[in-house]
């Protein structure tokens, strides 16, 4: 006979497939122009629903509030630049959605506990084999996991992101 | 080949829609579409690789129960099934002819390491790398 005093899981809410996907397709616009300014306005559209309804979905399914997700990526794209290229870390704190580089010397200490130019130096001495692999999956792999919103505060309280461009809605 | 990987078997949250995707926009050709009551065994395979089908299943029940199967659909529509990758010749080329059909890109095409490679998702939420690839063969 089952013990009723065992281990049972918390209810799960289930959440409709259909909404889902299109969430995901909001998620996959974050992922292919991280660099781009997301407000949830722009996000629930691109998800066709409601702003109040997105962010609340967005973190039931994938776990984070959507501009700490976007802000994941960011960091992840900072750390594959870092990594891959020569270019100056004003450029790549520029390509990756900020505008100072304090602002993002001190984001990217608060999320991966090093330098943008300790990390580069660390990355240079070890030379990895990463041209057989997907570069996504590479740069997926060091995406930060964010589980807490202090540094994601501190650049909220610092102001300093990019305006976009242009709001470019591609395909 | 007689020998190696056969079938490798994706879920997909419409058999219909599924089929209308990858043989309808991708090109591939119908292997086996076998019904039984609400069963569907659905095969397809690359024009150019006719020894591998990729299976479209529903996750259903009986084969899954309930929950489970609702489980899987919702993991299936937040894309967090594993890679698949497509080999093309010109990632370019394809890239312009699938997404004039329709095909929902999520990656342009892009050079790294000598190949070029693009993104993009069947309706179901399977996401696809499709890989031009720069180097010499061996």
């Amino acid at each position: 006979m089952a013990d009723d005093t065992e281990y049972t899981p918390a209810p799960r809410a289930s959440l409709d497939p259909e909404l889902l996907r299109r969430l995901l397709r909001a998620k996959d616009r974050m992922d292919a122009a991280s660099h781009e300014e997301w407000p949830v306005r722009r996000l629930a559209r691109v998800s066709a629903v409601s702003e109040a309804h997105f962010a609340r979905s967005f973190k039931d399914a994938f776990g984070v509030p959507p501009h700490r997700y976007l802000l994941t990526r960011r960091i992840e794209r900072a750390k594959t630049l870092l990594r891959d290229t020569e270019l100056p870390i004003l450029d790549i704190a520029l390509q990756t959605g900020w505008n100072s580089l304090g602002t993002f010397g001190r984001t990217f200490r608060d999320v991966t506990g090093e330098s943008p130019s300790g990390l580069r130096a660390r990355e240079r001495e070890a030379r990895h084999q990463l041209d057989r692999v997907p570069a996504c999956y590479v740069s997926a792999a060091h995406r930060p996991g964010l589980t807490t919103a202090v540094s994601e505060k501190r650049r909220q309280q610092a102001g300093a992101t990019k305006k976009p461009p242009r709001e470019t809605e591609a395909t | 080949m007689s020998q190696g990987i056969g079938v490798v078997g994706l879920y997909v949250r419409d058999q219909d829609e599924a089929l209308e995707f990858y043989v309808g926009k991708l090109g591939f050709r119908v292997h086996t579409d076998a019904r039984n009551g609400d069963y569907r065994w659905l095969t397809v395979q690359h024009p150019e690789q006719p020894s591998l089908q990729l299976g479209l299943f529903k996750p259903q029940e009986p084969v899954l129960d309930a929950g489970t199967a609702q489980t899987v659909r919702e993991i299936v529509a937040k894309g967090a099934m594993p890679p698949l990758v497509l080999n093309v010749d010109d990632c370019r080329a394809t890239f312009e002819r699938l997404r004039a059909s329709g095909v929902e890109f999520t990656q342009a095409p892009e050079e790294r390491y000598g190949n070029v490679d693009a993104n993009f998702r069947d309706p179901s939420g399977n996401g696809w790398k499709m890989i031009q690839n720069g180097r010499k063969p061996g």
